[in-house]
């Protein structure tokens, strides 16, 4: 069933001068590089650099602002996700787009069900699934629903049906992300097959072991600019790739200024709850940046949803300032002064129709009302005024409706919100994920001038550079568990890395 | 202020703006276009009776209309607002004719209804049911009690000064449409100048952001639930009150005519979105087309088709308006 096609008469993939501009941002500028079919070609950069966004055009989801995408002799300008694959692309995306409450031979062929009538042939569906999973997933039953599956053997069933409409570019956005060591090598040996058949494709990754495991070439994005492709990778060594990527200015956007460390702010002993696997415990002082750092599950977000009252912990105790905490709720947290700046900014961070004003005076203005419920309009006015330039929030006006801003000035108004209040520790989840590069380096200002004026600032990251360098100090946590704390002039991508990869899948990689 | 934004802002912002004017306030300006064309298209329709007539009609949609405006806007809806105006008509009547005391009645109405409003609300918010299935069923409860209340049949009132609040006038302008502008000016203010207005805006916008920048979630969709109950039978007290008794089975789809309202006017479905205005629009539209309808002899049977097909056709331009 899937595609015994001579795949070499498609050619090649062109990205020709692609560009794509947000309100505010732009995503990508000017991207133009070359992928040979029967190569796997990796896509690297920090997160942020415009690897998705790339992707989302070539999947047809975005349409790029400039710019043209070739394929073999062709020009393709797709309209639509349909578009795409319709012409032979695939993106297997992290967040798999399958029904999980219908039958894997369902989600195989929807959209196109064999039927006569418009009855569905449940044999010859069985048929078809059974020879589109054959060599990839003989173990998955196509009449298991999707929803049963592990992550791994769901991503396999992506591939499957990207196979079976005879994809001949496929693309991966960070495919291991979520599986385990066994899991891994499976898919890395159905990659290899697809380049041996003369398909394109392309791999992002931000593990370099997989990248100079199974990577053909490398193209490096920059802050949504072509860097440069490396086609010959036994010339190139890992250190060469990291400075590509990271660029030689880092050290002056993280703007690190060493200040004195005052007293114990909170501390966390024994914390355990919904995500922990092991309790936690740490101490976080006055007018310090404590890096919190892991991979994708190892419980740091879950540890923050314990410490800002969005879940509830099941054992342990907290101390801010000397004084024991109990968090019922986010409005718990709140009062303390624990205030958090969560990771998904469109989800749980702003109120996308409301006014930026809104968004900033939202928490603190229930205590500069009249009578407890009464708005000041002075108060509101000026506060929403006095945040948006002290933060300097790109924004036409305070009335203007937050979801019209980019990511990064999003974030300055989540911070003007806490900056409004009464602040002890203030928490930063993925603060800078899908932020320019300018904006970024204001919001790493905006930290080292809070932890300056003595807050404690507890930032969780997934981008090793930018916890490396910003924190004072950096804990690892794996798997749900705390596994070690490395002080600054100690931390190094390695030895993060190690403490952060979990054991098996860690031998799973050296061999 | 920064809450009058929406007010302010077009005068003193850029072109760009110019749109978000239009969107704000189209529909009202539909609303004034449609009535000085049935004015010049239809006679009669200016007369000072066909005017009353329009305004009482106006009137309970138009009160049910201001505090549905609030759970739209928090991303609910409550459909039992149909049987509160009954069962508090029928509550009104029949502790009247028990006790003899116009005040009694009243307020049994009224707490009648701030019990049911509270039970939405606690369901709603605490238990986190689904307002459609919650309010589906409290909706069925409060029909039946009104009918068990009543004994099947309409409950005749007697107290002249129950009568005040249906057909009594002040400055010759009937009193229900008098409570329907001070519902219209009191809810419109709260949505803008409190931080339960705007606390209700934020959880229909983003709960989880809400609640993350610490807006009391729970408590606020209990006290929207709540003050719809009060707001829902006080509107049926009114309409005991004009039709001088208690009948429990008035008011059947009701809740729909009222969502309807406010959608037609620019109300988001879906949370966020929602002005004074907006509910407004849509009362006055929904109203002065149904009269004109009347007052042309359109057969009923037409007329649902007419408004239904408006209703789709606003929600449509929505829509698109959103693209």
């Amino acid at each position: 069933m899937h595609a015994q096609v001579q795949t070499h008469e498609y050619g090649l993939l062109r990205f020709n001068g692609i560009g794509k501009t947000f309100p505010g941002v732009k995503a990508l500028d000017g991207i133009s590089f070359v992928a040979h079919p029967g190569q796997v070609h990796a896509l690297m950069g920090e997160n942020g650099a415009g690897k998705s966004t790339l992707l989302k055009i070539l999947g047809g989801a975005y349409i790029p602002s400039s710019g043209e995408l070739q394929i073999g002799e062709r020009t393709m300008a797709f309209k639509s996700t349909a578009d795409s694959i319709a012409s032979g692309v695939a993106v297997i995306h992290q967040e798999l787009h399958l029904v999980p409450e219908m039958t894997v031979a369902e989600n195989l062929f929807l959209g196109h069900l064999p039927a006569s009538f418009g009855l569905i042939n449940r044999g010859t569906l069985r048929q078809q699934a059974l020879a589109c999973l054959k060599g990839l997933a003989d173990e998955i039953d196509p009449q298991t629903k999707v929803g049963r599956l592990s992550l791994g053997q769901r991503q396999l069933v992506e591939i499957a049906k990207a196979l079976s409409r005879g994809a001949h570019v496929i693309a991966f956005d960070e495919p291991t992300s979520s599986l385990s060591a066994r899991e891994i090598d499976r898919l890395m040996a159905i990659i290899g097959r697809l380049r041996d058949e003369g398909k394109v494709v392309l791999y992002v990754s931000h593990r370099m072991e997989e990248v100079f495991r199974i990577c053909d070439a490398v193209t490096v994005f920059k802050d949504g600019r072509y860097v440069r492709t490396f086609d010959d990778m036994s010339q190139l060594t890992h250190d060469q790739l990291v400075t590509c990527m990271v660029g030689r200015d880092i050290q002056d956007i993280y703007d690190y200024r060493s200040r004195p460390r005052g007293a114990v702010a909170l501390k966390v002993d024994g914390l355990l709850g919904p995500g922990l696997r092991e309790p936690i415990s740490f101490e976080a002082h006055k007018g310090e940046i404590l890096g919190l750092f892991g991979l994708v599950g190892a419980g740091r977000t879950e540890l923050f949803r314990l410490l800002s009252g969005l879940e509830r912990n099941s054992a342990g105790r907290l101390e801010l300032r000397g004084h024991e905490l109990k968090l019922r709720s986010p409005r718990d947290a709140i009062a303390a002064g624990i205030l958090l700046c969560p990771e998904d900014r469109k989800k749980e961070g702003i109120i996308p129709l409301a006014s930026v004003a809104e968004n900033i005076n939202i928490s603190a203005r229930s205590a500069h009302s009249g009578l407890g419920c009464l708005l000041r309009g002075i108060w509101e006015k000026g506060n929403a005024e006095k945040q948006i330039k002290a933060l300097k929030v790109k924004t036409p006006h305070a009335g203007q409706q937050i979801k019209f801003l980019s990511g990064g000035n999003q974030q300055k108004a989540i911070l003007g919100r806490w900056l409004s209040m009464p602040m002890k520790v203030l928490l930063l989840d993925e603060p800078t994920r899908g932020i320019d590069i300018g904006a970024k380096a204001e919001i790493y200002q905006i930290i080292h001038n809070l932890a300056a004026e003595g807050i404690s600032v507890i930032v969780v990251s997934s981008d090793l550079m930018e916890v490396m360098g910003i924190s004072d100090r950096i804990l690892v946590l794996c798997e749900g568990a705390l596994r070690g704390e490395v002080s600054r002039d100690q931390a190094n991508e390695s030895n993060l890395l190690q403490l952060a990869l979990p054991r098996q899948r860690a031998s799973g990689v050296a061999n | 202020m920064m809450t009058t934004q929406n007010e302010t802002l077009p005068t003193e912002r850029k072109p760009l703006d110019l749109r978000r004017f239009l969107d704000d306030w189209v529909m009202l300006l539909a609303a004034v276009g449609i009535f000085v064309a049935c004015t010049l298209l239809i006679d009669n329709f200016l007369s000072p009776l066909n005017m009353r007539g329009l305004g009482l009609a106006i009137s309970t949609t138009g009160i049910a209309a201001c505090t549905m405006l609030y759970c739209l806007a928090s991303g609910h809806f409550d459909l039992s607002v149909g049987s509160v105006i009954a069962c508090a008509g029928v509550v009104a009547a029949v502790v009247m004719r028990d006790t003899n005391s116009v005040f009694l009645g009243v307020s049994a109405a009224l707490v009648m209804g701030l019990i049911v409003g509270l039970i939405n609300g606690i369901v709603i918010a605490k238990l986190r049911v689904n307002a459609l299935i919650t309010t589906l069923a409290t909706m069925q409860i409060v029909r039946g009690l009104a009918y068990i209340f009543a004994n099947g049949k309409a409950v005749g009132v007697s107290q002249e000064s129950f009568f005040v609040f249906g057909n009594g006038q002040l400055f010759g302008v009937p009193v229900p449409i008098l409570i329907t502008i001070v519902c219209f000016l009191f809810f419109g203010w709260l949505l803008n100048y409190t931080t339960y207005g705007r606390n209700t805006m934020a959880i229909g916008g983003n709960q989880e952001a809400a609640l993350l920048a610490g807006v009391n979630v729970d408590r606020t969709k209990i006290i929207i639930f709540a003050v719809h109950g009060v707001i829902g039978a006080l509107a049926g007290v009114i309409l005991a009150s004009r039709m001088t008794s208690g009948q429990p089975m008035i008011g059947q789809g009701f809740e729909l005519t009222v969502i309807s309202a406010c959608v037609l006017g620019g109300v988001s479905l879906s949370g966020g979105i929602g002005m004074i205005r907006h509910v407004i629009a849509g009362v006055l539209i929904l109203a002065i087309i149904e009269n004109a309808m009347n007052l042309k002899n359109i057969d009923t049977f037409y007329q649902y088709v007419i408004r239904g097909s408006i209703l789709l056709l606003a929600v449509v331009i929505d829509r698109l308006k959103q693209r």
